[in-house]
């Protein structure tokens, strides 16, 4: 019913390009997490949406409806700002019974409806509070209540948990996660903590410099990144990049060799850290570790390959440190194959 | 520190004497009597204070109808002030528009024109349109004085509301006019009315305007001019404080909202 397209969507401030020809299909019910770093056009992207900004050319539609002209008010959708815009001179309660007052709804309705949210956010001490006497994380989720509090076919959400500390904001993760599949609610939520984004969404849409790199599940944003860039930004530590040699359809480097696809003299082996064995004495690449730090699941190698630099995980007991040198064998299957000047993918 | 603390009290103690010692004397002059107006030295107390100058300065005639034309000049003032310097400064602050900077200046310009080079040709124009010696035609006159200061007070009030608040609003069901009114008119509200009182307090003090422009409904300040001008000292001294009062007394009620508007002390 409330689906979201995005059709070519571009956006210019005065000669900068904010976003450049964006777009997006977000299915009824989907929860897409938008990703980025800072200043890729995220926020923009929403605002657009929401209709607070004109874009400079292309579509929205919500539903069955062209909304690219439409007021904000008649888009019939929710929003959580980045910078929470939590009403100074309203209690709590009515911060958060705001849209409803708006649709006037009956009054018993607005307390239920009220209670429910906040307590949902876990914000139900400080309904008769005002604002200025909450800290930023309670006001972070009285703007996420106030969002929840109108049932709202789409909701964008524009870094709702970024205030938290880690615990409550895994918490409000997944109670956020189970209450918008219940309702069924069409979801844009914008962050660019990475585990957030995989935890949370059905989709991932990679944002960088005003467009979109790749869009699919978390998992394959995750094992088959489509740019060099994806690879990079999603996963922490991020995935290496080394760059071998190529004759006659094999990379090889050091003792490691294998299949690959392209044509140019070079390619990059993108290859995640915790997909590379370590093998002493086989064949592979040698590693020279300059940097172990023990993670607790994880003991993170930070080293050399010839010069190139990578990080390995290693498990917790491997009792590697710094001086050492290994052989890494890197796990065939898992590597992802890019062009070195384009920085894209190669199919295999 | 010590060198510091001294300068800041001799600030404070020069403020207060710029301030308070005019007005005491006024009111010293004003209650002493007619032998104490010319007393030297001055004492600090009236010896024989005495309402006798304030009474009698109080029956003359036409003294209440003047401070009753006073009040509904400056009444007007303030409205066609806050009326009209809000949505002005609403705008500057939102829109961007061309001209935006040359209209800024312009509003500001209006009170480059000395009030006295206006004054013949907008007596003749008064007189054409059936405003002259009106008490709506004054506080025309005073409120092309207090507009300038109430547009650009208001646009900065505007300004120092987040946009991001208007647009909560806006998403969460309100038209452009619904979001004012609930989110940026409560917000602006104490600056608003600092400068509604500000206009009131330009309106109550002029005389110049007030004076050409009236022969009957004269306001209290040019009702003074007139009458006092033919009075003894003491009686003089009686009509100032009288003068003074209302506009000390008011800016003293609202003094939470002026610090509140420069963000002095807040709530
Ligand atoms: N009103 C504006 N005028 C000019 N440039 C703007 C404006 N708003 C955003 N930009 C520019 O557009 C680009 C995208 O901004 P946007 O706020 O969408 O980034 P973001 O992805 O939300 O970043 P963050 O994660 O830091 O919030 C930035 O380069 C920014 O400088
Ligand atoms: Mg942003």
């Amino acid at each position: 019913m409330a689906g979201i397209l995005i059709d070519r969507i571009r956006k210019t401030f005065g000669a900068a390009t904010a976003l450049s020809e964006i777009s997006l299909e977000i299915a009824d019910g989907e929860f897409l997490a938008l990703l980025g770093p800072s200043g890729c056009g995220k926020t923009t992207l929403l605002r657009i949406i929401a209709g607070l900004e004109t874009q400079t050319s292309g579509r929205v539609v919500i539903g069955d409806r062209d909304v690219s002209a439409l007021p904000p008010k008649d888009r019939g959708l929710a929003m959580v700002f980045q910078n929470y815009a939590v009403f100074p001179h309203m209690t709590v309660f009515e911060n958060v019974a705001f849209g409803l007052r708006m649709q006037k709804v009956d009054e018993a309705t607005i307390k239920r409806e009220v209670e429910r949210a906040a307590a949902l956010l876990h914000i139900e001490p400080y309904l008769e509070r005002y604002p200025a006497k909450l800290s930023g994380g309670q006001r972070q989720r009285v703007a996420v209540a106030r969002a929840l509090a109108v049932r709202p076919a789409v909701l964008l959400m524009d870094e709702p948990l970024s205030n938290l500390d880690a615990l409550l904001r895994l918490e409000m993760r997944s109670e956020l996660k189970g209450v918008l599949q219940q309702s069924g609610t069409t979801t844009i939520y914008v962050t660019h903590d990475q585990t957030e984004a995989m935890g949370l969404a059905d989709r991932i849409a990679v944002m960088h410099g005003g467009v979109i790199e790749q869009i699919g599940a978390p998992q394959m944003i995750y094992e088959r990144p489509a740019t060099k860039f994806v690879g990079g930004f999603v996963g922490s530590p991020p995935m290496n990049f080394i760059r071998m040699p190529v004759e006659a359809g094999r990379a090889a480097l050091d003792g490691f060799a294998a299949h690959c696809p392209g044509s140019g003299r070079d390619i990059l082996c993108g290859i995640r850290p915790e997909d590379m064995r370590l093998a002493p004495g086989g064949d592979g690449l040698a590693f020279r570790v300059m940097v172990a730090e023990p993670l607790g699941s994880t003991l993170l190698l930070t080293g050399k390959v010839q010069d190139q630099l990578i990080r390995v995980a290693a498990r917790p007991d491997a009792g590697l440190k710094a001086g050492d040198t290994i052989t890494l064998e890197p796990e065939t299957r898992r590597i992802v194959w890019l062009d070195p000047e384009t920085g894209r993918a190669l199919g295999a | 520190m010590n060198a510091r603390r001294l300068l800041y009290i001799t600030g404070v103690v020069a403020l207060i004497a710029w301030i308070i010692v005019p007005i005491y004397l006024i009111a010293l002059g004003a209650f002493s009597g007619r032998a104490g107006v010319f007393r030297w030295p001055k004492s600090l107390w009236p010896g024989d204070a005495t309402f006798a100058a304030m009474q009698v300065f109080l029956q003359v005639e036409g003294v209440w109808k003047a401070a009753l034309n006073s009040v509904i000049v400056a009444g007007l003032c303030m409205l066609f002030s806050v009326l009209l310097g809000a949505p002005a400064g609403y705008a500057l602050a939102r829109f961007s528009f061309r001209g935006q900077t040359a209209y800024r200046l312009l509003i500001v310009l209006t009170r480059a024109f000395p009030l006295a080079i206006l004054a013949l040709p907008l007596t003749v124009n008064f007189i054409r349109v059936g405003l002259y010696d009106t008490t709506l035609g004054v506080a025309l006159v005073h409120t092309a004085l207090a507009f300038p200061f109430a547009a650009l007070v208001s646009s900065s009030l505007f300004m120092g509301i987040p946009r991001e608040l208007e647009e909560a609003a806006w998403v969460f069901g309100c038209s452009r006019f619904q979001a004012f009114m609930k989110v940026v008119l409560p917000l602006a509200l104490p600056g608003l009315a600092a400068t509604a009182i500000f206009a009131f307090v330009i309106s109550w003090n002029e005389v110049f305007a007030a004076a050409v422009l009236t022969v009957r409904e004269r306001t209290l300040t040019a009702y003074l001019l007139t009458v006092l001008s033919e009075s003894p000292l003491h009686f003089r001294f009686a009509g100032g404080f009288l003068l003074i009062v209302p506009s000390v007394l008011f800016i003293f009620a609202v003094r939470k909202y002026l610090f509140a508007m420069w963000g002095i002390s807040n709530r």
